[in-house]
């Protein structure tokens, strides 16, 4: 599967305008940097729009923009997680993902040893995923006018027969499953910002969940939600499905796993957990019955192998989120309000 | 967590609450103040009050810092950021307080003044020491918690000779507040405020000890127990003030013995007094001007005092009208008693001070004991 060497040559040099302008230099960076390693039948096409047949059914599309800093952080980098988060916005809507394009806006100056990194990165994470970028785009902006590079990935799926997962679909009495534990990507990244540095084995938890979706949807086809709860954490996540569907949550704390490193940089720097990214879990919502045939199929994949039942959708016409906490008392627990941590992905 | 997950037991938490149900008498309600904005917080995030009896009441005081800051300090910082061209460096909770007409920090931020969050003084003295041609002012807020690393910052910018390092100084004393509040005609005449005693500051307490409290303790009659930030600590420190008040005692009692001692850290307050001396008079939200109740920078290191280097013009700064942030502070008020609460003011457009920060008895009701005033949605027996 790893044709790809993932410790490319060092290329020399670096970004300039020449290189989004258009003429033989940006023909050079396109076929070398980018095309050698993306490589796939449709992107080979080489059109500025790519073709390709689409199987029955109905069909999901997703779009996110990545100016995750620091670019490269434990566990992944701006590559590999702007192809995850994609990914997994599409396989929240209980889809296939069939195909990936992605756009670059650079900036004068970025090391193309870098970039190469970066794209490297990007057809490692797509080629194992089995998802080809089949189009893309390459802008290049003045030095002081971006932050390197900023990566931005459209996906396309197709969502099987009988599978209709939406927020709306929240009614009390379900279940709610958690595919692991929280908080892993925002710490990983804050261990490396700038002024903030510590030591920690804490590594990002960026991943592709769409095997993990099939699994889930294949064995109960009548999963009402599925969301990844990536930036605002878990709080924001939970809110949004209760705002959605005009019902309540009730969480336990101590169903909620929290690793110990996590859980000390949380304490260390103020921060609460549950309102700290995640890059490869999902929340999932499902009728009571069904709630242990799919935490068992979740706990034998390797991307839920942590997987919890974290509490259940109760009547709360204003839809709070509250939880018992593990000392023993209730709490709300809100939307985040302002930005805990710009910039995390 | 060690040392962390021990404070935080259910179990323990139980046998606690059994305790202080048995000691609490039935024909009497029990007002305790906890001082600090740390106390609210775990009080409202633990769900201690939902393992307490409904005669124990907690009355929330002034103890968060960016809370009691008036709205002319602020809107200083904000003039010094704008108007002087420098990096000012701030603890993120005062990124969001709301000057005079709703203008904070973060708004200056995103009109293009240089104003950068850290996390601790140190944060601030690299980033002088990175942008030599550049002033970079520390906003300093806070409790005595806070003093010896802004003290021991400005000593070590004058080893280094940063000379484009200073300190916009806010610092204030606990003692002073709580003497304040005590005084108050609330509490004093009227009795509109009724206060059995107090939960003390912990981490304060870490700094000054627990001798400065006897005075309270003795001439107003009030139990004060020093009580740790961990939801046991506060659970631990009602029980004994509950004990002392049942018995008409009313000493100073340290629960959290793991950190305070009567004298507290000498070498902390030796290099705070090396540093900064007494205001004469600073005023603060909610209570007004207290005599010397904060700290200024000493004359032998007035290089690193903003307030010196700078000009800042004088102006005249407003709250926002119908905001009860100043009765909120003083015990006077609940936050749900004030209009703004809910309504316009919530954590995402706070109009009031107390609304920012986690340790805000406006923000805390909000955030964490909402499910109250909404009608308690879930049966109480899945909270015991």
């Amino acid at each position: 599967m790893n044709a790809i060497d993932p410790r490319p040559a060092k290329r020399a040099g670096s970004i300039d305008m020449a290189h989004g302008g258009g003429g033989r230099a940006m023909a050079d960076l396109i076929r070398d940097v980018f095309q050698s390693h993306l490589a796939n039948p449709i992107l080979d096409q080489g059109n500025d729009a790519a073709l390709f047949d689409v199987p029955a059914g109905r069909l999901v599309m997703s779009t996110d923009g990545h100016v995750i800093s620091p670019l490269f952080f434990p566990g992944g980098d701006i590559g590999s997680l702007s192809v995850h988060g994609t990914l997994n916005d599409v396989a929240m809507a209980g889809a296939r993902p069939l195909y990936l394009t992605a756009s670059f806006i650079l900036e004068e100056g970025f090391p193309l040893a870098d970039l190469e990194r970066i794209v490297v990165s990007m057809a490692l994470a797509a080629r194992q995923a089995g998802v080809p970028i089949v189009t893309g785009d390459t802008k290049v902006v003045e030095k002081g006018k971006g932050d390197g590079v900023f990566i931005t990935t459209t996906g396309l799926g197709v969502v099987p027969e009988g599978v209709h997962v939406s927020a709306e679909r929240a009614r009390p009495g379900q279940k709610i499953l958690l595919s692991g534990s929280i908080g892993d990507h925002g710490v990983a990244i804050l261990s490396k910002r700038e002024n903030l540095e510590f030591e920690t084995e804490i590594r990002s938890d960026s991943a592709a969940l769409h095997t993990l979706v099939a699994e889930m949807v294949s064995a109960v086809p009548g999963i009402a939600v599925l969301r990844d709860p990536t930036r605002g954490g878990l709080a924001a996540t939970l809110n949004e499905i209760a705002q959605a569907a005009g019902v309540g949550v009730l969480l336990d704390e101590a169903a909620i796993p929290v690793k110990p490193d996590v859980a000390a940089a949380c304490e260390l720097l103020g921060l609460d957990p549950l309102y700290v990214a995640n890059e490869g879990k999902l929340v999932c919502l499902c009728e009571p019955d069904d709630a242990d045939r799919l935490l068992h199929v979740m706990t034998a994949h390797p991307n839920g192998a942590d997987a919890s039942i974290i509490g259940t959708v109760i009547e709360d016409d204003i839809g709070l989120v509250q939880m018992q906490t593990g000392f023993g008392g209730m709490r709300v627990v809100d939307w985040l309000s302002g930005e805990q941590l710009p910039r995390i992905c | 967590m060690k040392y962390v997950d021990e404070y935080r037991d259910r179990t323990l938490a139980r046998t606690v609450a059994a305790a202080i149900r048995r000691e609490a008498r039935p024909d009497r309600t029990y007002h305790i103040m906890e001082f600090c904005g740390g106390h609210t917080h775990a009080i409202f995030r633990y769900g201690v009050k939902d393992l307490m009896p409904d005669n124990v009441r907690f009355v929330h005081g002034p103890g968060c810092p960016v809370c009691v800051l008036p709205v002319r300090r602020l809107d200083d910082a904000v003039e010094i950021a704008e108007r002087h061209n420098v990096i000012l460096c701030t603890y993120g909770d005062m990124m969001r307080v709301p000057g005079t007409k709703q203008r904070s920090l973060i708004r200056a931020k995103a009109d293009g003044a240089d104003i950068k969050m850290v996390y601790s003084t140190l944060d601030a003295l690299k980033i002088a020491r990175d942008n030599p041609d550049r002033e970079v002012v520390f906003f300093a807020i806070g409790f005595e918690t806070t003093t010896p690393p802004t003290a021991a910052a400005i000593k070590q910018a004058e080893r280094e000779g940063l000379s484009n390092f200073s300190v916009f100084c806010n610092h204030v004393l606990t003692p002073s507040a709580i003497g304040h509040i005590l005084e108050s005609p609330e509490v004093r005449d009227l009795g509109t405020v009724k206060i059995d005693g107090f939960l003390g500051p912990s981490h304060v307490s870490s700094v000054i000890g627990s001798e400065p409290y006897e005075f309270f303790a003795e001439e107003f009659g009030k139990p004060v127990v020093i009580a740790g930030f961990e939801p046991l600590d506060v659970m631990q420190s009602t029980l004994m003030l509950i004990r002392q008040i049942n018995e008409g005692r009313h000493e100073v009692e340290n629960e959290y013995t793991r950190v305070v001692t009567r004298e507290g850290n000498l070498k902390a307050q030796n290099l705070v007094s090396d540093v900064f001396e007494l205001r004469q008079n600073f005023e603060w939200r909610g209570l007004g001007t207290v005599p010397y109740s904060a700290l200024k920078i000493r004359d032998a290191f007035a290089d690193f005092d903003a307030e010196k280097r700078f000009d800042i013009s004088p102006k005249n700064s407003r709250e926002v009208k119908s905001c009860e942030c100043p009765a909120i502070l003083r015990g006077v008020k609940k936050p749900t008693d004030c209009k703004l609460f809910g309504t316009v003011c919530t954590p995402d457009t706070p109009r009031g001070s107390c609304m920012v920060s986690s340790e805000g008895a406006c923000a805390a009701y909000w955030t964490y004991g909402r499910y109250r005033e909404a009608g308690s949605r879930v049966p109480r027996e899945a909270a015991e």
